[in-house]
């Protein structure tokens, strides 16, 4: 078993190209499919962490506020995300709420976590355990992860309440807009390219 | 940014590259007989399947393990699903006077109803359009992929990346609902439940995710024709020379 490392394969035909040596921010496209090959992920993983950091606050911030209050003949009602759950839960439908904790509080928070350790930066990469696993855990969260869609989600459910009730947005909605915005920029980072950047920090050793 | 477009081993001339017997004549770790690593993307010769990557440990795969069959079995009982959340009720309203239920369409009819035009329409494309489109597009991706087919690979490819990225957003509904039981819960003068119909919905997402994820897009290229023809061009120019 040996290692081949001028070529590369298309993930999604199969294609086998020569590897070319990607100046900063290119992308090499697949001539058979169209897919993203490669890319030279350097200048993007530096912009990752101050960003991974800043979306980890906001996401505090969004699930410490009420999304939303309304107001319905001086009766006030409000709620969290994590009381849209419980709420959902104490009714029979756990499934449902375990899938909604899942896909906009645990699997978000988790890709945040897991990023924030394998970026930042470190004397030594060889001495960062569970660096592979970690990577697997990104992979398999990645398509799990459903801020923006509970984003619009809440806009629709809104504007079905304005009809019987006066709404008051939170806190959290404005977070939740712009946790949205970030965690599209951070999540569309492709974590099989910090293997690229680790093979990279050990050839410059 | 600027693209690259790659080089396949097999340089092909430009005026060929359009048809389908260019496409064929691509060069594949399949047909170099190379383990590509799905993880960190490193290829291997001489591996094994089922050995690890030695760089990042992962288990080497030449397709994704059991593809065909396990899509099937998602995609039926996504199918099957499809049924009881159209159905059955998504959701209850209870107000002082009266107790309603609706189900993912009639909450649509109501927006349109209700003059809501713009609302409707981005519920009904995403709670409704997408999840059958979905359905519809992974069958044609598995019974092409079964038989081999040589139909339309290039949009076919495009089809599962498009399956790849709007298939989420049928959650859109399951959120509406967890988020409207969370709030209208006044104590005898509105509450709003949620109906068994969103488990029946929130398990067609899920299932069509999780069909669309064992799907391996690299089988829509593997055709009895690509493995004949690749080989015959290494035969003939040698260009695999470098491996």
């Amino acid at each position: 078993m040996h290692e081949i490392s001028d070529l590369i394969a298309c993930e999604h035909c199969d294609a086998v190209f020569h590897k070319l040596s990607l100046s900063n921010g290119e992308i090499a496209r697949c001539t058979r499919c169209g897919a993203e090959i490669d890319r030279n992920a350097q200048e993007r993983r530096n912009h990752l962490l101050p960003l991974t950091i800043a979306s980890l606050i906001i996401f505090v911030i969004a699930n410490t506020f009420p999304i939303v209050q309304i107001e319905l003949q001086g009766l006030v009602s409000k709620t969290t995300l994590m009381g849209a759950v419980l709420s959902l839960s104490t009714e029979g439908v756990s499934l449902v709420a375990l899938l909604v904790l899942a896909t906009t509080i645990l699997f978000p928070f988790m890709q945040m976590l897991i990023l924030f350790y394998l970026l930042i930066p470190s004397t030594n990469p060889d001495d960062r355990p569970g660096f592979s696993l970690l990577i697997r855990v990104m992979q398999m969260l990645r398509p799990w992860g459903m801020v923006e869609v509970f984003m619009l989600g809440v806009l629709v459910a809104l504007i079905k309440l304005s009809n019987m009730a006066t709404i008051i947005p939170g806190i959290a909605l404005w977070a939740f807009c712009m946790l949205t915005v970030m965690l599209t920029v951070v999540v569309s980072f492709n974590p099989r390219y910090l293997w690229q950047l680790e093979i990279s920090e050990q050839e410059e050793k | 940014m600027t693209n690259n477009a790659m080089i396949n081993i097999a340089t092909l001339p430009k005026t060929e590259l359009n048809t389908e017997f260019a496409r064929a004549r691509f060069k594949t770790t399949s047909s170099l007989g190379i383990l590509a690593c799905h993880q960190c993307g490193k290829l291997w010769k001489e591996a094994q399947e089922g050995e690890r990557c030695l760089h990042c440990n992962a288990t080497l795969h030449m397709r994704k393990p059991d593809s065909l069959n396990r899509t099937w079995a998602l995609l039926i009982t996504a199918c099957i699903m499809y049924i009881p959340a159209n159905m059955l009720p998504v959701m209850i309203t209870s107000t002082f006077f009266d107790t309603h239920q609706d189900t993912i369409l009639s909450g649509i009819i109501f927006f349109w109803v209700s003059g809501d035009w713009g609302l409707a329409a981005i519920v009904f494309i995403a709670s409704f359009l997408v999840p059958l489109l979905k359905l519809a597009s992974l069958f044609i991706l598995v019974i092409s992929a079964q038989r081999q087919s040589l139909w339309r690979q290039l949009e076919r490819a495009k089809l599962y990346h498009l399956v790849e990225i709007i298939g989420r957003w049928s959650m859109l509904d399951v959120f509406v609902v967890s988020l409207l039981v969370g709030l209208v819960q006044i104590q005898g003068f509105a509450q709003i439940t949620a109906g068994v119909g969103i488990v029946a919905f929130g398990a067609v997402v899920v299932l069509t995710m999780l069909a669309s994820l064992s799907f391996d897009p690299r089988l829509i290229w593997d055709t009895a024709d690509s493995q004949i023809s690749s080989q015959s061009v290494t035969a003939i120019d040698g260009s695999n020379k470098s491996v």
